[in-house]
């Protein structure tokens, strides 16, 4: 390996209580620095859980998960990953500005220096303006976009997305689908992220992981790839229909067998232990 | 909390509709205070007219003074060449005031800081619970005389007596404070936690950055009820405390004179219901400056 895995997964392995289900079976994974890897599956495959194995929200049953060299407890005491939630939750008693500037002030970071930070964070996510707003002013979309610069105010080298743009219509997911390639790009820090629609996990990945029906394994893993920087034009391209497709066909593979444990069905699992 | 629901921005209030609201609001309370006038008066004269009686009650004079004879009462001398009543009343307001501030105050803090034990440590929670329950179950008349023996010895000059009525006042207000703390504390959205978390914040952070501003609107809907409860506590400590100079002493002695002078007594309550009102109006504005939530999480 030429550049050390910003996140790496080895067997790892969650189940719920003694021999309850198993929600993640035997994922390895690893996150190159500068990736944005998607993870794509039906509901209740796992995925969810997984970003919070690796944000160390979620304990893992058995398996090794190393964030940035170090374990994923030591990462987020270093503060090393930013996340971003299905809903924004943003703190309705503070302001736009103060929702930002939060982590800042769990940082320690002096005034004038949260001020400066926040300036440059709301002309990133185009919120200026906005600052001394209170959230529920918002709509839905501003709202994630306050979270997300929330997420990016301490530039962390990881970014963690649930299912960030779910709850969203599907014009302003497009027009966040943009933007968030734009910071992606502007930043340079790793992200991964969680959605169940196929068309954006290619859209913005460089790779896009499918995850199988529980218990939840890697079925595959789908190279994204399109050219950067991406835009509208993307969406439009014969080559981005055939990694739909693909995808589409990886997950229809992996979501067949609900119940059983088919032996073919370990040779849609792509191994990423050797690059 | 109000996330991706509340989608639309809203509009502020225009300075217009503003004022129109506090005009529509005025005009309620004075059709409210003259409905209620126009009740006890028809309520008198129908009463009176017919001979009608209601079990034992019989209106007249004595049951039922007339509302403006109170009122008038208030600008009378209190005893033959004394003070106005208004004037004797205005101070023991005053002194009752000092107790139950001082109760109030007393109160909320403890039941904050008990609130919030309870809230941190569960094993707390479940042994000592039903006990602080109890405590309330204790009729307040029962333990006031206990109050005063126990504190006043131990009390300095300058707080004698008042303040074992403060005490007692005190045990009014902390018990609504206290649990509503605890389920304010307790009752924050999960995932703002799991940021919390994600930041690796420490328990001390969690609770002033997040828990305590999540539960203000839990901590005041408790202020309000405990601040006229500590303005009630204080009135009847100052009975077992034998205390002359507040409202306590004051209904106690217009009591004694009441089948001469009932308006007396009418018009010391007034002063007293008046007292409660304004304790709690200052605990709703500092609620409308403390409390900056979303529409609907304001009670």
């Amino acid at each position: 390996m030429s550049e050390q895995a910003v996140v790496s997964l080895r067997n790892v392995t969650k189940s719920f209580g003694a021999g309850g289900v198993t929600e993640l079976q035997s994922i390895d994974l690893d996150v190159r620095p500068g990736e944005f890897v998607s993870l794509i599956g039906p509901s209740g495959c796992g995925k969810s859980t997984l970003l919070r194995v690796v944000g160390d929200l979620v304990e893992p049953s058995s398996g090794e998960v190393i964030v940035n060299g170090k374990s994923a407890r030591q990462a987020r005491r270093d503060r090393d990953y930013g996340i971003v939630f299905q809903d924004a939750v943003l703190y309705d008693w503070r302001t736009v500005e103060k929702n930002i500037a939060l982590p800042l002030e769990l940082l320690g970071w002096d005034k004038g220096r949260q001020t400066e930070r926040v300036r440059e964070l709301l002309e990133l996510v185009e919120l200026q303006g906005f600052g001394s707003h209170r959230p529920w002013q918002l709509s839905g979309g501003m709202q994630q976009r306050v979270s997300i610069a929330r997420a990016l105010s301490f530039a962390p080298a990881l970014l963690l997305m649930d299912e960030p743009f779910g709850a969203l219509d599907e014009m302003t997911r497009e027009r966040l689908n943009s933007e968030l390639l734009r910071i992606w790009q502007a930043s340079g820090s790793t992200v991964i992220f969680v959605t169940h629609s196929i068309s954006e996990a290619v859209f913005l990945s460089t790779r896009t992981v499918v995850m199988s029906r529980r218990p939840g394994r890697i079925a595959a893993i789908v190279d994204v790839d399109l050219a950067q920087p991406r835009n509208a034009d993307t969406r439009e391209e014969p080559r981005f229909f055939e990694l739909v497709t693909e995808v589409r066909d990886r997950l229809r593979e992996g979501g067949l067998d609900e119940e059983s444990t088919a032996p073919g069905e370990g040779e849609l699992v792509v191994s990423e232990e050797t690059p | 909390m109000a996330y991706a629901a509340s989608a639309t921005a809203r509009p502020p209030l225009l300075d217009r509709e503003r004022t129109r609201n506090a005009a529509a609001s005025v005009g309620l309370f004075l059709a409210v205070l003259i409905a209620l006038w126009a009740l006890w008066e028809g309520f008198k004269a129908f009463g009176e007219s017919t001979g009608l009686r209601l079990g034992q009650f019989e209106a007249n004079d004595r049951t039922m003074p007339h509302i403006h004879d109170i009122v008038s009462t208030l600008f009378e001398p209190s005893r033959r060449n004394g003070p106005l009543l208004i004037d004797v009343l205005w101070d023991a307001a005053l002194f009752t005031a000092k107790e139950a501030a001082v109760g109030f105050t007393l109160g909320a803090l403890i039941g904050f800081v008990l609130g919030a034990l309870l809230a941190h440590f569960v094993l707390l929670q479940r042994g000592f619970l039903p006990y602080i329950v109890a405590s309330q179950t204790i009729p307040i008349l029962a333990v006031a005389p206990m109050v005063v023996v126990w504190v006043n010895p131990r009390l300095p000059p300058g707080l004698k007596d008042w303040g074992a009525v403060a005490v007692i006042s005190a045990y009014l207000t902390f018990f609504p404070v206290a649990i509503n703390t605890l389920r304010g504390l307790t009752s924050v959205d999960p995932r703002a936690l799991e940021l919390m978390r994600s930041y690796a914040a420490g328990s001390w952070k969690v609770l002033w950055k997040l828990r305590v501003p999540a539960a203000l609107p839990f901590i005041f809907a408790a202020l309000k009820i405990a601040a006229p409860a500590s303005v009630v506590g204080a009135i009847i400590g100052e009975l077992p405390a034998s205390i002359q100079n507040g409202l306590g002493g004051a209904i106690l002695n217009f009591n004694q004179y009441y089948v001469t002078a009932p308006t007396r007594l009418w018009a010391t309550n007034l002063i007293a219901a008046l007292l409660g009102i304004s304790f709690f109006l200052v605990v709703l504005l500092a609620e409308r400056l403390a409390v900056r939530r979303a529409p609907e999480h304001v009670a």
